[in-house]
Formats: C-alpha cells, sequence, structure tokens
C-alpha cells in the first residue's frame, strides 16, 4: 500500500504540472493567434487606405521583396507603420505562435526534469528555427 | 483590388466553415480556389493556404488543449517527423514543376473525399488491445497515457513507434508540399497503426498541425511566397468561417454535409488534375 503511494506520487506531481502546461499552452496559442489576427486587420485597413486602386498580379511568381522574406527586416519594417508590412508582422506572429508553444513545452520539461522530452523537444525547436531563419542560412 | 479581396474573403470563409465542419481544415479548399478560381501561382496558393491552417489549428487547440486529451509528449515526439518531413516537403515543392504540384494535390484530395466519406464518428473507439509487453523505447518515451472518459480516466499504451513515425514523416512531407494540414493523415497514423485512443488522436493530431504548417511556412515565407495582400482576406476568412462552423458542428447533421463535401472535392480533385496534366497550372 505505502509502496503503491510512492511509486505513484512523481506521476501525481507530473500530471498536476503537465494540466498547467497545457492551460498555458492554450493562453498562448489563443493570444497569439488573437494578437495575430489584429496586426493582419489593422494593416489591411491601412492598406486599403494606401492603396485604394493599386493591382496585384499573382498569376505569375515574382518572388516577394526582402523586407516580406527575412525575419529581422519584417519587424523593422513595420515600425513604418505601412499596411502591407503591418500584415506581414502579423504572420510572422503567427507563424511564430506554435514555436512558441514549443518554446514553452521546452521550459515545462526542463521544469519536470524530463530530460528525454527536454531533448525530443530541442530537435523540433532547431528544425523550426533552420526553417525560420533559413534565408541566412543561405541554401 | 477591393473586388478581389472581397471574393476572396468570401472564399476562405465558406473555405473554413466547411473545413472545420467535415474535420478536413480550409486548406484543401483554398489552394484549388487560388488556382483555379483566381489563376494564382500554386507556390503562392500553398503559401497562403499554410498561413489559414496555423490559423485555424492553433484557434481550435487554444480552446480544447485544456481539456486533458492530447497527449502532449507523444505530439511533441511525432513533431520531430512532421517537422523534418514538412521541411523536405517545401523543398521539394521548389524543385518539382507546378503541374506535377497540381496532379499530385488532385490526387491527394481525392483520397480526402473517400475519407471525409467512409469517416467514422469517432464512436467507435479502438478496441482494447490485450496487454502486451511493452518495447524498450516505448518504456523509454513513456509513450503510453491517460484520457478522461465518461467512466474515469482510461489508459493507454502505444505500439509501432516506427511504423507511426514514418507516417508523420509522410504528413509532414504532403503538408510542406501541398499546404494542407494533411489532419486525416496524422490521425491514421496515430489511431490505426499506433493504436492511440480515437479521441486523443484527432486532437493530439490537430495539435500538432500547427507546428507541422509553421515549419513548411518558414520555408516559404523566406523563399518569398507568403504575400500580406493575398493572405490577409484568407486567414481572416478562414478563421472566422472556421469558428463559426465549429459552433455550428454541435447542433447539424454532419452526414449529409460529408456527402456535399465529398462531391465537391471529387470535382475540385478532377479539375486539379485536368490542369495540371494539360499544363494549366
Amino acid at each position: 500500500m505505502d509502496l503503491q503511494k510512492i511509486y505513484d506520487m512523481p506521476e501525481n506531481i507530473k500530471q498536476w504540472n503537465d494540466a498547467r502546461m497545457r492551460d498555458i499552452m492554450g493562453s498562448l496559442l489563443h493570444i497569439g493567434v488573437l494578437a495575430a489576427a489584429f496586426l493582419v486587420i489593422l494593416g489591411g485597413i491601412l492598406f486599403f487606405i494606401q492603396h485604394p486602386k493599386e493591382i496585384f498580379d499573382y498569376t505569375t511568381f515574382k518572388g516577394e521583396p526582402a523586407k516580406f522574406r527575412q525575419v529581422h527586416l519584417i519587424v523593422k519594417e513595420s515600425l513604418n507603420f505601412r499596411g502591407r508590412d503591418i500584415i506581414q508582422l502579423g504572420l510572422l506572429v503567427l507563424i511564430a505562435t506554435p514555436v512558441a508553444r514549443v518554446i514553452f513545452s521546452l521550459i515545462g520539461f526542463l521544469i519536470e526534469k524530463d530530460w528525454i522530452y527536454v531533448a525530443i523537444t530541442a530537435v523540433v525547436l532547431i528544425i523550426l528555427s533552420v526553417s525560420l531563419f533559413s534565408n541566412y542560412l543561405s541554401f | 483590388m477591393v473586388t478581389f479581396i472581397a471574393i476572396l474573403f468570401a472564399g476562405a470563409l465558406f473555405a473554413g466553415f466547411i473545413g472545420s465542419l467535415t474535420g478536413l481544415g480550409g486548406g484543401v479548399i483554398i489552394v484549388p480556389l487560388l488556382t483555379i478560381g483566381f489563376g494564382v501561382d500554386i507556390r503562392y496558393a500553398i503559401g497562403t493556404s499554410l498561413i489559414s491552417v496555423i490559423a485555424t489549428s492553433s484557434g481550435a487547440a487554444s480552446a480544447y488543449v485544456k481539456e486533458g486529451i492530447l497527449n502532449i509528449r507523444v505530439g511533441m515526439f511525432l513533431e520531430i517527423a512532421t517537422t523534418l518531413g514538412a521541411i523536405a516537403g517545401a523543398a521539394i515543392a521548389f524543385f518539382a514543376p507546378t503541374h506535377a504540384i497540381a496532379v499530385i494535390f488532385g490526387f491527394v484530395l481525392l483520397y480526402s473525399a473517400v475519407v471525409s466519406f467512409i469517416k467514422r464518428n469517432g464512436t467507435a473507439e479502438s478496441e482494447i488491445l490485450p496487454e502486451k509487453k511493452p518495447g524498450r523505447m516505448i518504456g523509454l518515451l513513456k509513450a503510453k497515457g491517460t484520457y478522461p472518459t465518461a467512466n474515469g480516466l482510461k489508459s493507454y499504451t502505444l505500439q509501432h513507434l516506427g511504423g507511426g513515425f514514418i507516417v508523420m514523416c509522410v504528413a509532414g512531407i504532403l503538408s510542406g508540399l501541398l499546404g494542407i494540414g494533411s489532419g486525416a493523415l496524422k490521425v491514421i497514423a496515430m489511431d490505426s497503426i499506433m493504436k492511440i485512443p480515437f479521441k486523443v488522436s484527432t486532437s493530439t493530431s490537430n495539435f500538432m498541425i500547427g507546428v507541422t504548417a509553421a515549419a513548411s511556412a518558414g520555408i516559404y515565407l523566406n523563399r518569398g511566397y507568403i504575400d500580406p495582400v493575398l493572405s490577409m482576406p484568407v486567414m481572416v476568412g478562414v478563421l472566422i468561417g472556421s469558428l463559426i462552423g465549429a459552433k455550428f458542428l454541435i447542433k447539424s447533421r454532419t452526414k449529409s454535409i460529408r456527402l456535399v463535401f465529398a462531391i465537391v472535392i471529387t470535382l475540385l480533385a478532377f479539375e486539379m488534375i485536368y490542369n495540371g496534366l494539360a499544363k494549366n497550372i
């Protein structure tokens, strides 16, 4: 009986932590999507005011300029408060939301000292970083 | 331009609504809508679609992540497979000719139509398997879990980790190549192969879709395939549409909707395959 209790204990602590982790994760995703949607809508309104008549063509690929592609330029350009720059910042926030969730998981597993999952989460985070910053890696 | 954006917004609203009602996501409709409907380059369409996939997946996950059904650890482990696959898929998309992507997309659509038509309702839980002696990897990864049911906590142990991992890689490749969430394939990997209870599989799958899509969206963003003007109406439209769909889901009888959806998807599939073969895309 006592042995069983001791055996169960870490599992209970883990589950309590997991529940708290899930709560924070849920809020994190919620805030991320809301912030992204807010920026995209704000940028859209600004775009309509700034370019009411402009026509864009997407039938052939021309590629976005660097200011819409590279992470640090997206952040920098958005300070100019132009419609498309703000939209692109919102899209960056949206892409960063799942990444933030993975970073938070990493912190959670570190607190639980669950080293195998710290390693697994770190691998996922590295893969995501390679993708998000692939421009700087020049491949 | 305002009319173009307004039509795009309406289309995205519809895609999000139907996508959340059928559980297949908006991506399968957004890409054909943009390519066939508006003549947009398919890689722009995929980049835009990935944005909408992240939005709906994260939006939905924020609501049910607190219910405690999904398995965060198993999800994280399998995300290694899906994110690697997603990067590979995005890389293939840049080297493959666009009409070939269109044909592949068409066939995946056809498959989705079949799956959505014969999809089970989730009432049939996977049968309880006799307790097998778990392998070393399963023990190491603590690949088991519990989930709340009407009769208290139920426990389960994973099986066939390797097989599930490989199918997750394929799901990631398709997601990165076609701009879809590939949730159906993720559920198959967990439910049918790894023997994870159906409810746990579906919520863990949805949880993973955002991270998978973010892995390829990063590449699309860096390559210049994510356009602000194109993404704006699509992201907002799909997000609102899926929220309405989630509210509607509880009241509606989804069987007839699935039938309509399967027919629409089949028509879109043939359209994509035809246009791909004729090299119109």
